[in-house]
């Protein structure tokens, strides 16, 4: 039974909805209001918030240094080449998962995410060696090919508890019209699916553009995406704020549009099935 | 207009396939003004050697220690060129991962590098990394605050003189505090400050036994007295400050004195970015009258990977980099107060140069004071002022550093700090095998 709102808890609501978002967002405003300050006011205390004098300086100098076009370039093809090689494997996998599930399904699927629980480091120096090896350090082919394998457990996850909510009889009455495989996952499966393979790379694009471990240890200076650009501008002797502020915007500026457009999509997406 | 299209076209062809026969040198290095400003002066280099390309790759300094030393272990070779400290580079060349610099040219004069600094790049008497810029620590000071508290800093104050003028000076309700100390956890950070501090102590870091010191009466010493200091005379939150914070504190005239690293004379002395620039003054790091004062010796280097295929052309590049040459181009585009300190003789004996740089005199007795080889009251099995330059160190120094910045911020005793540091290096020796 839905409860009736008052005026006075609706207020309480939005109030409380209000102060938690601001909450999560100031780290990134003040990111922002930083870039715009000077060395010196970056640091001051007490902190200056908005009443400073406004300089695109920062701005101007990473600009002159720093080649931000081919760091973003190379970060869009890490997230989505990445997101789209995860979901060329994923997409069968939870399909045979959700739909002829074995009595190992579900120990396979805590397998796959128990692959997560390793710390990164952990296994840094073998696939170091691997990559030395095989040509592929400093590669955008090798970085989309980590990044997909990284991701991968959650994408198969997502997809197979989305599968899970449609209906296998829909599937069968199409086997019966004698769609084969292919034109069940294809014709089917895949309308149905779209909000949830949407959310699950959106997801995928944002966990692949902010991932900083590989993404720095895997580069030097060809494949070097958005993240080490911004590790650029963080230094041991001498003022960086408001440099690394600057950087830092100019890098999650993409992925925070993507993110503002995509916000119905992606809320959709995480919430489906979540109410029958 | 068909000709000047031609001419264009075939200019074209002739650049890329000049570029395409161009060695192309990567070279990884920290976010240092230094650095940046050689960044800036790439076209300078290639000018001068058309056959030679640089591609930079600058990084965060721990993200570059942590890749840079991945790289080199697994001969990964992604970096022709390496921006290394004086903490590696003698582990490196002993583990044969470095190139010996033993092509530099006939006009490098390697003579010309400071004795303290070229020591501490050498291995069994080769030099294995050629130093950019190097650094010491001393005392900056307000001559201002000094002269309204009736202080004169003598040119090579005692520990007791310091701690004296911190207190006299303070005036918290006014925000000034008398001493800014490094008190952030980390190998880098604080224990580099206290360790350099506690040589003058006559403390050490481990016996001819490699056997820990922790528990000696002269690290007890050392320790309450830094709480002491800077719980009386320090900023608020010490126990977090690195060399950034406690610089921004200097700069806005929060702090009476500062001991850290020289480099740091330039910022606070700089009108643009300081708002004391024109009251500092300068000490060497103090001392307790026992023959070794509290300052460390740290220089950024230039060192090539061993198997490197561009090992010619790397050289070539690390010549030009650390030349007198390079100071003077330096000099000609930003000014000589802009020129990489601390590596060699001639640029200290320049009177341009000891004319913008105020703090010329300064850097340079206290580079002068430092003995890497020697570092310690009573003699230590250990190369280095500020580190142990063994591989553990790095681990090691930041566990004990822990303990000595709980201490600072009041969570345990300076005894149980020493207590605990004595425990933590005595089981990471062993394990390591140097205890047997």
């Amino acid at each position: 039974m839905a409860r009736a709102h008052t005026p006075a808890r609706k207020a309480a609501i939005s109030a409380v909805a209000w102060t938690v978002a601001l909450l999560i967002f100031f780290p990134i405003l003040w990111t922002v209001l930083t870039s715009f300050k000077t060395e010196g006011q970056a640091v001051s205390t007490p902190p200056v918030f908005v009443f400073f004098d406004w300089t695109w300086e920062n701005y101007a100098t990473v600009q002159e240094r720093s080649n931000y076009a081919r760091h973003a370039m190379n970060s869009v093809v890490i997230s989505v080449g990445s997101t789209l090689l995860a979901l060329l494997i994923a997409v069968p996998a939870a399909w045979s998962m959700a739909f002829s599930p074995t009595k190992h399904t579900k120990n396979i699927l805590m397998w796959m995410l128990s692959t997560k629980m390793m710390p990164a480091v952990g296994v840094l120096v073998p696939i170091y060696l691997l990559f030395r090896d095989w040509g592929l350090l400093d590669t955008l082919g090798g970085l989309v090919a980590v990044m997909a394998l990284i991701n991968l457990p959650i994408v198969v996850w997502m997809l197979y508890t989305y599968f899970k909510e449609i209906p296998g009889e829909i599937l069968e009455a199409a086997r019966m019209d004698g769609a084969g495989l292919s034109a069940e996952i294809i014709h089917v499966l895949a309308p149905m699916a779209v909000p949830g393979i949407a959310s699950t790379m959106l997801l995928n694009v944002i966990l692949a553009w902010n991932e900083a471990f590989w993404t720095l240890n895997l580069t030097a200076a060809k494949a070097a995406p958005l993240t080490a650009f911004i590790a650029s501008y963080s230094s041991p002797e001498g003022l960086f704020w408001a440099k690394l502020s600057a950087a830092s915007t100019m890098a999650i500026l993409p992925i925070l549009v993507l993110g503002w457009f995509s916000q119905k999509q992606l809320v959709r997406g995480l919430t489906f099935g979540a109410v029958k | 207009m068909f000709n000047r299209t031609v001419g264009l076209a075939l200019g074209a062809l002739l650049a890329s396939t000049t570029l395409a026969g161009a060695q192309t040198l990567t070279i990884a290095t920290v976010n240092n003004g230094d650095m940046i400003r050689m960044q800036g002066l790439t076209d300078a280099f290639t000018a001068q050697h058309p056959g030679i390309a640089l591609e930079w790759v600058t990084l965060e300094e721990n993200i570059l220690r942590q890749r840079v030393t991945t790289d080199i272990a697994t001969r990964g070779g992604q970096y022709d060129v390496m921006t290394i400290g004086t903490y590696e580079v003698p582990i490196w060349a002993k583990l044969g991962w470095l190139l010996p610099l033993n092509n530099l040219g006939e006009d490098y004069d390697a003579d010309d590098l400071l004795p303290a600094i070229r020591e501490g790049l050498t291995h069994e008497g080769q030099l294995y990394a050629a130093p950019f810029y190097g650094e010491s620590s001393m005392v900056m000071y307000r001559k201002d605050l000094f002269a309204e508290a009736g202080l004169e800093m003598p040119d090579a104050p005692s520990w007791d003189f310091i701690a004296e003028a911190a207190r006299k000076i303070t005036d918290r309700d006014a925000e000034i505090y008398g001493v800014c100390l490094r008190g952030k956890a980390g190998w880098g950070e604080n224990t580099a400050f206290i360790t350099a501090t506690a040589n003058s102590f006559g403390a050490r870091w481990f016996d001819m036994d490699w056997k820990p010191q922790f528990d000696s009466p002269e690290w007890k010493e050392t320790l309450t007295f830094y709480v002491d200091l800077l719980n009386d005379a320090g900023p608020a939150g010490a126990s977090s400050n690195g060399f950034n914070e406690n610089l921004a504190l200097f700069q806005q005239g929060k702090c009476g004195m500062w001991i850290d690293a020289t480099v740091a004379a330039s910022f606070v002395t700089n009108p643009a970015e300081s708002t004391v620039a024109d009251q500092v003054g300068f000490a060497l790091a103090p001392d307790n009258g026992l023959g070794k004062r509290g300052n460390w010796l740290w220089a950024w280097s230039l060192a090539v990977p061993a198997g490197s295929e561009k090992g010619e052309a790397a050289q070539t590049f690390i010549s030009w980099a650390t030349s007198k040459e390079y100071a003077e181009l330096v000099a000609e585009k930003e000014g000589w107060a802009n020129v990489p300190p601390g590596t060699r003789t001639s640029l200290y004996e320049n009177p341009a140069y000891q004319e913008a740089a105020p703090f010329a005199e300064m850097t340079l007795a206290s580079i002068k004071a430092a003995d890497p080889a020697d570092p310690t009251v009573d003699p230590v099995p250990y190369v280095g002022v500020q580190f142990v330059a063994i591989p553990e160190f790095q681990g090691l120094g930041t566990a004990v550093g822990q303990q000595f910045s709980a201490a600072l911020a009041g969570q345990i005793s300076v005894e149980q700090a020493l207590e605990t540091a004595q425990t933590i290096a005595t089981r990471e020796m062993t394990r390591a095998g140097y205890i047997k």
